[in-house]
C-alpha cells in the first residue's frame, strides 16, 4: 500500500516536471510554428510525411497547422491557467473562509450566504454571462475561475477555525492575553495550511478541465493562443475526416489532469492520513 | 417538520434573492452602456431614450434594482433580441430537454456509481478496489466534452450505430446522456465508497453482524439505509456540477437544451437570454434542492421530529 502511494506522487511529479519542461521549452523543441497554416496539407495523418521531407507525427489539423507543434504549445495555456486560477481563487477563499471562521456574527452570515448562493449557479453560466458582458481575453477567464472557484476553500477554512478557536491551545493563548492578530497568525494559521494544500492540488486539475471546456465553447481562451480546448474543438467538426485532430489535445489534457489527480492524491496521504477516502 | 421545512424554504428563497443581486449588478459593471446590451444593435437613439426610461435606467440604482425585481417576480425577463418574444419563453421552452438529459444521466450514474462504490468499501484494498477508485479518477481526470467526441468517434463514426447530434428520436439521447453520466458517476462513486466505509464501522454494523445475520442484510439493510441519508444531500449539491456539464455537453451533441441557447445567445448578442439562461437554472437548482432537503427530513426520522 505505501508503495502504491509513493508511486502514485512520483509517477504524477514526473509526467508534471515533463508537461512543464515541453510547455518551457515549446519553442525550442517544436518542430513547426504552433500558429503556421500550410492549407495545402491539412487533416493529414499522424506520420505523414510529405515531398519535401517534412513530417508530421501527430498529423496536421483542417487548417494544415502541426498537431505535435500545437500539442506541446497548449500546455503552456492549460499550467498557466491551473496554477494562476487556483492561486486567486485560493487567496479569496482563505481570506473570506478566515474571516467568516474567525469574525463571527453579520459578516460570517454574509460570506457563507454567498457561498450558497454562488453555489446555485453552475459556473459556466457565469462565465457566459461575463463574456457576453465584459468579452473575452486570457485575464478576463482567470478572473472567471477565480472568482467561481473560491467557494470549496472558504468552507474548509471556516470550518478548521471554527474547530482549532475552541482547542485548549488557543483558549489559553487567548486567556494569556494573545490579541486577535497574533491568535490568527500564531495559532490559527498553521493548522489551515494541509487543508487548503491538499484543496488546491485537487483543483488545479480542475480548472484546467474548466479552461479549456470554455475553450471549447468557444468562450475561453482566445483563437489566437493555442490551447488544447481550442484544438478539440477544431476536431469535433472533423471527427469523420480526421479524428486525430480532437484525440491528442485531449490525451494530453486526460493524462496532465491525471497526473496533477494523481500527485494531489499522494500529496493529501502524504500529510494528512486522516482524510483519505 | 414543518418549521423545518418552512427554514429550508426561507433559505431557498434568500439564494434566489442573491442570485437576483449578482445577475443585476454584473450587467451594471459592463463596460459599455448596458442599456445597449438590452437593445438591438439597430435601435434608435429615441427607441434607447424612451427604454431607458421604461426600465428605469434614469432612476438611482437601488430604484433600478427594484424594478428588476418587480418585473422578475412577474416572470418578465426582457425581451429576446434574436427570437424577438420574452427571454423566459425562450429559455423554459428548451428547460424540458436540459432535464430530461440531466435526469437520465443523474439516473445512469446513480446506477453504475451505487454497486461499485458498494463493492469497493466491501473489498477494500482488493483488486476490485483498485479498478473502481482508478476508473473513478480516470473519469474525473477526462474533460466530458472530449468523451463525448471520443464516443461519437466509436459508435457513431465506427460501429454507426448511433446519431452523431441533434434531437430526431429516443436514440439521439443516449451518446449524451452516458457522457454527462460520466462527470457524475466518478464523484458518486467516491462518494458512496467512502460512506460506507463509514457506516461499516458503526457500532450497529457490529451488532447486526453479531447476530448472525447474514452479510447481505448486514450490507443492505443496516449499512446502505443509513449510508444513504448523507449521500442524499451531498447529490443534491452536485446537481450543480450536473446542470453545467449539461451546458456544455448539448454544445457537443447539438442538444437542444438551455445551454444551447445560452451559448448561441452569445454570438447573436441576446444579452436578455443569457440573463435569463442564469435566472432559470438557478431557480431549477434551488428547487431540486428544496425537495432534496423534503426527501432528506422524510427519509431521517430524526429530522422529522426534532423540526
Amino acid at each position: 500500500m505505501r508503495n502504491w502511494r509513493n508511486l502514485r506522487l512520483s509517477a504524477g511529479a514526473a509526467v508534471i516536471v515533463l508537461t512543464v519542461v515541453v510547455a518551457v521549452a515549446a519553442p525550442l523543441i517544436a518542430p513547426y510554428g504552433p500558429l503556421d497554416q500550410a492549407p495545402e496539407v491539412n487533416n493529414r495523418p499522424p506520420f505523414w510525411r510529405g515531398d519535401g521531407g517534412d513530417i508530421h507525427v501527430l498529423g496536421t489539423d483542417p487548417l494544415g497547422r502541426d498537431l505535435l507543434s500545437r500539442t506541446m504549445y497548449g500546455a503552456r495555456v492549460s499550467l498557466l491557467i491551473g496554477a494562476t486560477a487556483v492561486l486567486l481563487a485560493g487567496t479569496i477563499g482563505v481570506l473570506l473562509g478566515l474571516l467568516a471562521g474567525f469574525v463571527s456574527g453579520v459578516v460570517e452570515t454574509v460570506i457563507m450566504r454567498l457561498v450558497d448562493t454562488m453555489l446555485a449557479i453552475p459556473f459556466v453560466l457565469l462565465a457566459i454571462v461575463s463574456v457576453a458582458l465584459f468579452g473575452q481575453d486570457l485575464l478576463g477567464l482567470i478572473l472567471i475561475l477565480g472568482l467561481t472557484g473560491w467557494l470549496g476553500y472558504a468552507r474548509i477554512v471556516r470550518g478548521v477555525v471554527l474547530s482549532l478557536k475552541e482547542m485548549p491551545y488557543v483558549e489559553a493563548a487567548r486567556a494569556l492575553g494573545a490579541a486577535p492578530p497574533r491568535l490568527l497568525v500564531r495559532h490559527i494559521l498553521p493548522g489551515i495550511w494541509t487543508p487548503v494544500i491538499v484543496v488546491a492540488t485537487q483543483q488545479v486539475g480542475a480548472m484546467m478541465i474548466a479552461e479549456s471546456s470554455l475553450t471549447f465553447l468557444g468562450i475561453g481562451i482566445p483563437p489566437t493562443i493555442p490551447s488544447w480546448g481550442a484544438m478539440i474543438a477544431d476536431g469535433r467538426a472533423y471527427v469523420m475526416l480526421a479524428p486525430w485532430v480532437s484525440v491528442f489535445p485531449g490525451l494530453a489534457l486526460t493524462t496532465t489532469v491525471l497526473a496533477v489527480y494523481f500527485f494531489g492524491d499522494g500529496l493529501r496521504d502524504f500529510l494528512d492520513p486522516r482524510l483519505r477516502l | 417538520m414543518t418549521s423545518y421545512i418552512v427554514r429550508r424554504l426561507l433559505q431557498a428563497v434568500v439564494v434566489l434573492w442573491g442570485v437576483s443581486l449578482i445577475v443585476f449588478f454584473l450587467l451594471r459593471l459592463a463596460p459599455s452602456d448596458p442599456i445597449t446590451l438590452l437593445l438591438a444593435e439597430t435601435a434608435t437613439p429615441q427607441q434607447i431614450a424612451e427604454a431607458r426610461h421604461e426600465l428605469g435606467f434614469d432612476r438611482p440604482i437601488y430604484v433600478q434594482y427594484l424594478l428588476f425585481m418587480e418585473r422578475a417576480v412577474q416572470g418578465d425577463l426582457g425581451r429576446s433580441l434574436f427570437y424577438k418574444e420574452p427571454a423566459l419563453g425562450v429559455i423554459l421552452r428548451s428547460l424540458p430537454n436540459t432535464l430530461l438529459l440531466g435526469g437520465i444521466a443523474f439516473a445512469l450514474s446513480v446506477a453504475v456509481a451505487l454497486p461499485v462504490g458498494i463493492v469497493s468499501a466491501l473489498r477494500r484494498d482488493s483488486i476490485w478496489d483498485y479498478l473502481g477508485v482508478g476508473l473513478a479518477l480516470i473519469g474525473q481526470a477526462t474533460p466530458p466534452y472530449w468523451l463525448g467526441i471520443m464516443l461519437i468517434l466509436v459508435f457513431s463514426v465506427n460501429l454507426r450505430i448511433l446519431p452523431t447530434s441533434g434531437s430526431f428520436g429516443p436514440e439521439y439521447i443516449v451518446l449524451p446522456s452516458v457522457t454527462l453520466a460520466a462527470v457524475l458517476m466518478p464523484i458518486v462513486t467516491r462518494l458512496v465508497r467512502s460512506g460506507m466505509l463509514d457506516v461499516l464501522h458503526e457500532d450497529y454494523v457490529r451488532t447486526a453482524r453479531a447476530k448472525g445475520l447474514r452479510e447481505r442484510v448486514v450490507v443492505g439493510k443496516h449499512a446502505l439505509r443509513n449510508m444513504l441519508i448523507p449521500l442524499v444531500t451531498v447529490l443534491g449539491l452536485q446537481l450543480t456540477s450536473l446542470l453545467g456539464g449539461a451546458v456544455i455537453i448539448e454544445q457537443v451533441f447539438a442538444w437542444p437544451g438551455v445551454g444551447r441557447v445560452a451559448v448561441s445567445a452569445i454570438s447573436s448578442r441576446d444579452y436578455p437570454v443569457v440573463q435569463a439562461s442564469v435566472l432559470v437554472i438557478s431557480t431549477a437548482f434551488v428547487l431540486m434542492n428544496l425537495l432534496v432537503d423534503v426527501l432528506y427530513a422524510w427519509l431521517d426520522p430524526r429530522i422529522r421530529i426534532s423540526g
